[in-house]
């Protein structure tokens, strides 16, 4: 195990105020894009670039807000095997919704 | 790992007490428990918002042009503001634990106080939203809703399924951030043991994580 790891554990991570701002600012400017692109005629791919989007806006509220960035590994196998579940549920519902 | 999680209350933590790394000091307090018993509890919500994304997915394929329709009768600007509103009550929510972080009591609960402020206008948006719709015969039940096609039905009833349940969480969320408010005014959440203000920030960003889909999926597919 890294010292890295070692430390993430025993501290308290304070993150500067300017990052949690410079997120905001990030979070606020791709709604505009969202909104501008969903102004732009994509027929079926305007859903999948709203989705792309709203998913690196959920990426920075994730490792920024909540954290997760500065957390210790066990909670990124949290998040992973949680996602990884979600994704299946979707797969698997589908499959059957398609093909029935 | 093991031994950081089997740190015991020691003689060692008491050369901590002033900073902000005393927290094996504290009998009992374990705030990487804590966070990760909220992080399961979060992972329940998305099994909740989760299979409703499923639902609405399903009956989007099946009535794309009504959703599109649907989503067209939706105020995009009315829409983005709340985003914007929402969105600012996430960094407030953060700043108010980085503020006790540091000791700043008096900016965490400023910033506390932002926050249920910005949920309340998100409501009261959100009510303004809903009342328009009302006003027009268009809620679930309605005999306005009944006469229309159903892929129309479905969308209407899937806009206030899911908004009404993520609603339903910035109020909870709000009464929590009161709660913790009213908790770190007596100093019983507090620079050495601010886990519940953390756990309830992140049920905050997750309110927040919903809407983030939300607001595309209903208002930009038009």
């Amino acid at each position: 195990m890294s010292a890295n790891d070692h430390a993430h554990e025993h501290e308290v991570h304070i993150t500067p105020y300017k990052v949690y701002i410079g997120v905001w600012a990030a979070l606020i400017v791709l709604t505009g894009v969202t909104v501008g692109a969903a102004l732009v005629d994509m027929k079926q791919m305007t859903i999948f670039v709203a989705l792309f989007i709203a998913c690196a806006k959920s990426l920075l509220v994730i490792l920024y807000f909540m954290h997760i960035a500065y957390e210790s590994r066990v909670f990124w196998w949290f998040l992973i095997s949680a996602f990884g579940a979600y994704i299946v549920f979707v797969v698997l519902t589908f499959a059957d919704y398609a093909f029935r | 790992m093991s031994d950081s999680l089997s740190a015991a209350p020691s003689a060692t933590g008491d050369a901590h007490a002033d900073d902000h790394h005393g927290h094996y000091g504290v009998p009992g307090y374990d705030p990487i428990a804590s966070r990760m018993g909220m992080w399961l509890f979060l992972f329940t919500e998305l099994l909740l918002f989760g299979a409703l994304f499923i639902a609405f997915a399903a009956y989007l394929s099946k009535y794309p042009t009504y959703f599109a329709e649907g989503s067209g009768s939706l105020n995009v600007p009315v829409g983005a503001f709340n985003t914007v509103v929402l969105l600012t009550s996430s960094l407030t929510m953060a700043l108010a634990i980085a503020a006790l972080q540091r000791g700043d009591k008096n900016l965490s609960i400023k910033m506390l106080n932002a926050t249920v402020l910005f949920a309340g206008v998100f409501c009261v948006i959100k009510a303004f939203e809903w009342g328009a719709k009302i006003e027009m015969g268009i809620y679930p039940g309605s005999a306005t809703l009944a006469a229309m096609d159903q892929g129309k039905q479905a969308f209407y009833n899937m806009y206030y399924t899911m908004t009404g349940f993520h609603a339903l969480h910035v109020i909870i969320g709000a009464g929590l951030i009161l709660w913790v408010k009213k908790r770190t005014l007596d100093d019983r959440v507090n620079p050495k043991r601010l886990v519940l203000m953390e756990n309830i920030g992140l049920y905050w960003h997750l309110v927040d994580l919903v809407w983030i889909f939300l607001f595309p999926l209903y208002y930009l597919i038009a």
